[in-house]
């Protein structure tokens, strides 16, 4: 179990250099850098190479990418081109909103996914999961700016509930956000419980028409107990995948919602940087979503082993 | 010995509502009761509802299934009629279930003792400070070994044998009453299904339970029951002891279904039942069998046959029983083609190795082999042209990772493969040249995983056709139904889709594809493994008169020791990968000479009242071959101590090309042999 454990945290962690080298690549290739985002249109001849040089920009791809990968390991991610502040605390704040939105979505959502799961699971066919699956199905199809727009126009403006767009500044608190938060957590609830439930629906479905389901069956094992024993800890294996997935696309930036919202996460930082031509902001945020989706899954994968006992010990006892 | 009916079912019927609306039913009108002390077999082919019949018995009917009339009755209750709280006391109390795969029906998330645990404290005759002891004592009485061991383990990790086993264990923890076994030896190795049959009939006699034994398998049911009754579409139409019923039955379907049986003494083929059974809802007002019947009158299609009682005991649902008589039951057909001379080598494996370990990532890169001992090894196997040589070995024997290495499919680690007149062939598929793909077809066992389902017959038939001939148009449809026609189908199967044929239709249709490249080698991977009796016989005859037609070689794989029997001119038999025994047939069958060999045979249950299994090897699960000696040092019955477990045995030769891979010497083989085991194989078929 140790040794899966570093192999596949030393396989992650190549992984984070692989796609940092081609984020740095890839921002290398476009045409501007650090200095022409800074300079603006002054960006020419003496000032252009006084700039670069001040800023390390005239040395070689590799030197400047092994420090700034190097820098990165210890938490200093460089200088925003846009304020010329640590682009560390920039970052740090917008991580920690988008942080607090992710949480707030996955606490609300991750229990609703999986009771209403297992419940249309169990319920196969009959009118409360045909209901709840057409919801669903309609929650994951309406984009979600659609639903975005919707819930402010009745929310916000019709009823005046809560307010529909978050005025509070990155560096704000996080109280602040508060009630600022509550549509665009519902939107994403709604998206992300769609997805979870839909699988672990089908997931139960099949567990429930499995044969040791049939077989505790007819062993006399009250039903009760064959769906919490028998049927539940193996129809749920495979939500933790998806929930994997579902972290990673939040932790990513969920950059339309932080935009409608105007919510300062990282996802609207990002569209941010990339129209001020910020490219180092831009560098960074990319590396850090990079991190969290390597991040979620490895944890997903560690996960599903240790509650799959046909993976935990087929590694472990067989030669 | 029998005591009062303790399962009675009465006039059930039981469907599901089909397509077009209509009630279809798959039970009809089934009367059977079972006492106290007795063993019943139900014999059927796939469809005939003989696990609906078993399920129904504990009350039980799968998702879309419905009552249409009738009781399924328990120690006089209505099962189908109960509440479940009273329902679950008596599922597993009163009447359990041993499933057919354990393998599936233990839950994987919860170790073995934590499952037997479950079953004693629902219907506990044992306080819980017992249970433990209770624990051991029922993996003692199911004679698994180290029971504190097997307890802490999950399913996954034990063999088939001993999750059927823990399956037997664990139906036995509620002390039951009556006993039901839904096929539970179905896909066991024959020496593993022996053991548990033993087991089983054991049980049976010293527990004075009802038992209930559900089986396509005659063989297994011969062993353990003493009534047995035979199910066709739906209905039962043959009820009788089971000496009665496995030697001379007084229902044709019965008759027809004995002699469709391949033997072990018997070296021709066996007779093929043409025809199936009618869908459900199909079956006319008259006999269900009168299509497939050789003795059916006009008669027989208006009026539908009552069950009626035989005078020498027993019901049959057949008018003329009286003169079923004349339908053979043993009278095997015709002998396969064999001959003694066959023409040049047309294949020769020599000292084959093949090894499914993978390189990793850090070997590739520091350049170092692979290492563990190889899945096959040190096979020498000649085939000459025309010739069918027969592969068999329980599962893990490597006669399919054999069969792929000559197809192209992997390639050997060491030794090759020389092919024809052309030498060596290369080792994949990619390698090869056309002209060797089209002289090696391949022929899988399950038709519905190797026929594509969205591709019509015609499209199927094509590919080869296209590829190997660039026919098109006219010229294609012609042979295509040319050889649609040479495998008994006719023109209209061509746009007709996989799903929409039967079992043995779709492996036809697999035979046919094989046959449209004009082989010179067809290799046969347990391709009636997934058939039913009778249309397996259907198919051996095909591929028998196929051979005769093109004079094609074949290698064929099975586990059926019998099977392997009626087709085979050779047989080569392999353990772990490495050959035991090779040699004619009939030499390797009546005078088996390596101990493997010997425990093999004497553990093919054959479907004779009289005949009884010998069990000699332990059937002990081996995850790999020992990494010298030889392979089957751990469960020889003759083993030699040191020199086996140290030297590669020794080629003897026996003479007219039948070599033993043993260290025993061979005249000590040949004569000193456990001569009871060979007695019953051979014995109860010489004619």
């Amino acid at each position: 179990m140790l040794r899966i454990f570093i192999h596949r945290l030393l396989l992650g962690i190549a992984t984070v250099a692989i796609v940092s080298g081609i984020i740095f690549a890839a921002v290398e290739a476009l045409p501007g850098d650090a200095c022409t985002a800074i300079l603006q249109r002054d960006a020419s001849g003496e000032r252009l190479a006084n700039c670069r040089r001040e800023l390390g920009l005239d040395r070689p791809a590799v030197t400047r990418y092994v420090e700034w990968a190097s820098g990165a390991v210890r938490g200093d991610l460089g200088i925003s081109a846009h304020n010329n502040k640590p682009i560390a605390s920039l970052v740090g704040d917008r991580l920690k909103n988008t942080l607090l939105l992710a949480g707030c979505s996955l606490a609300l959502g991750i229990p609703l996914a999986l009771f209403l799961g297992v419940l249309t699971g169990l319920r196969r066919d009959r009118f409360s999961d045909l209901a709840l699956s057409t919801i669903a199905i309609f929650a994951m199809t309406i984009p979600e700016f659609v639903t975005a727009t919707v819930l402010i126009f009745v929310f916000s403006i019709w009823l005046s509930w809560v307010p529909g767009i978050v005025t509070a500044s990155a560096s704000s608190p996080l109280s602040a956000f508060f009630p600022g938060i509550v549509l665009p957590v519902i939107v994403l609830t709604m998206v992300m419980t769609a997805h979870i439930m839909r699988t672990v629906r089908s997931s139960v479905i099949d567990v429930m028409s499995s044969d040791y389901v049939q077989m505790a069956t007819l062993k006399g094992v009250p039903y009760r107990q064959i769906v919490f024993r028998h049927a539940l800890p193996n129809a749920l294996l495979p939500a933790i995948n998806v929930i994997a997935l579902t972290v990673g696309w939040l932790l990513g930036g969920v950059v339309v919602v932080e935009k409608v919202f105007n919510y300062p996460g990282l996802g609207h930082y990002m569209i941010d940087s990339i129209s001020d031509r910020d490219l180092p902001v831009v560098q960074a945020i990319a590396l850090i979503i990079a991190t969290a989706y390597v991040g979620v899954n490895l944890a997903a994968d560690l996960l599903a082993m240790a509650f799959n006992p046909r993976l935990r010990t087929l590694k472990a006892r067989s030669p | 010995m029998t005591g009062d009916v303790l399962i009675d079912v009465q006039n059930l019927s039981i469907g599901f509502t089909g397509r077009s609306g209509k009630l279809l039913p798959v039970l009809r009108n089934i009367d059977l009761g079972v006492r106290r002390g007795e063993s019943v077999g139900i014999v059927g082919e796939s469809g005939s509802g003989k696990s609906t019949l078993a399920l129904a018995m504990m009350g039980y009917l799968k998702h879309g299934l419905r009552v249409i009339s009738g009781q399924s009755l328990f120690g006089g209750r209505d099962l189908l009629a109960m509440p479940s709280r009273d329902l679950q006391r008596i599922r597993g109390g009163k009447i359990a279930l041993i499933p057919q795969n354990s393998g599936q029906s233990l839950s994987p998330n919860l170790r073995v003792g934590a499952q037997l645990t479950e079953s004693l404290a629902l219907h506990g005759k044992v306080t819980s400070s017992g249970i433990p002891q209770r624990v051991t004592e029922l993996l003692q009485q199911v004679r698994l070994p180290d029971p504190a061991a097997i307890a802490i383990r999950y399913p996954h990790e034990l063999s088939g044998g001993q999750q059927q086993r823990v399956a037997i264990a664990m139906a036995l923890a509620g002390d039951p009453e009556a006993l039901l076994l839904d096929e539970p030896t179905t896909g066991l190795d024959v020496t593993t299904q022996a053991h548990i049959l033993e087991l089983l009939s054991d049980i049976a006699v010293r527990l004075n339970k009802a038992m209930v034994y559900v089986s396509h398998d005659l063989g297994a049911i011969a062993r353990v029951c003493s009534r047995v009754v035979v199910m066709y579409a739906g209905e039962i139409v043959l009820d009788g002891d089971a000496t009665t019923v496995l030697t001379n039955p007084d229902h044709p379907y019965a008759r027809g279904l004995l002699a469709s049986i391949p033997r072990l003494g018997n070296p021709n083929l066996p007779m093929a039942l043409e025809g199936r059974p009618p869908p459900p809802g199909d079956a006319g007002p008259g006999c269900s069998f009168v299509d497939r019947c050789a003795i059916a009158e006009a008669s027989c299609r208006s009026e539908r046959p009552g069950l009626q009682p035989l005078l020498a005991g027993g019901r049959v649902r057949c008018r003329l029983h009286e003169r079923a008589g004349s339908i053979p039951t043993k009278r095997a057909g015709k002998p396969a083609s064999a001959g003694g001379s066959f023409g040049e080598p047309l294949v020769r494996l020599s000292n084959l190795a093949i090894s499914y370990a993978r390189q990793s990532l850090v070997d590739q890169l520091l350049g170092r082999k692979p290492q563990g001992v190889p899945t096959v090894d040190r096979v020498d196997i000649e085939i000459r042209q025309g010739e069918v040589i027969g592969l068999v070995g329980e599962s893990g024997s490597g006669k399919s990772t054999i069969l792929k290495a000559v197809a192209g499919l992997v390639g050997p680690a060491n030794g090759e493969i020389a092919y024809d007149k052309s030498g060596a062939l290369p080792a994949t598929v990619e390698q090869r040249r056309p002209e060797q793909l089209r002289e090696i077809q391949l022929i899988f066992q399950n038709p519905d995983e190797s026929l594509n389902p969205r591709h019509t017959i015609e499209q199927i038939l094509a590919q080869p056709l296209q590829l190997y001939f660039g026919l098109s148009g006219d010229a294609l449809r012609e042979r295509s139904i040319a050889i649609l026609e040479r495998v008994r189908l006719g023109a209209h199967y061509l746009d007709r889709l996989p799903s929409q044929l039967s079992g043995g239709e779709k492996q036809r249709v697999a035979i046919a594809r094989a046959f449209a490249a004009k082989p010179k080698l067809v290799l046969c991977d347990e391709v009636t493994s997934a058939l039913d009796v009778s249309v397996q016989a259907a198919v051996l005859d095909l591929l028998d008169q196929l051979r005769r037609d093109s004079g094609t070689t074949y290698v064929f794989v099975s586990h059926d020791l019998a099977v392997v029997r009626a087709l085979s001119d050779r047989v080569a038999v392999l353990y772990q990968g490495r050959l035991c025994e090779i040699g004619p047939a009939a030499a390797v069958y009546s005078r088996p000479c390596h101990p493997y060999t010997e425990a093999l045979l004497g553990a093919v249950l054959e479907p004779d009242p009289g005949a009884r299994p010998v069990l000699m090897a332990e059937d002990i699960m081996e995850l790999s071959p020992p990494a010298k000696g030889c392979p089957f040092q751990r469960r020889c019955h003759r083993k030699v101590e040191a020199i086996c477990e140290s030297m590669t045995p020794p080629q003897q030769d026996a003479g007219a090309g039948h070599i033993i891979h043993c260290h025993i010497p061979i005249g000590e083989l040949t004569s000193v042999q456990t001569m009871s085991a060979l007695d019953n194989v051979v014995r109860p078929h010489v004619q």
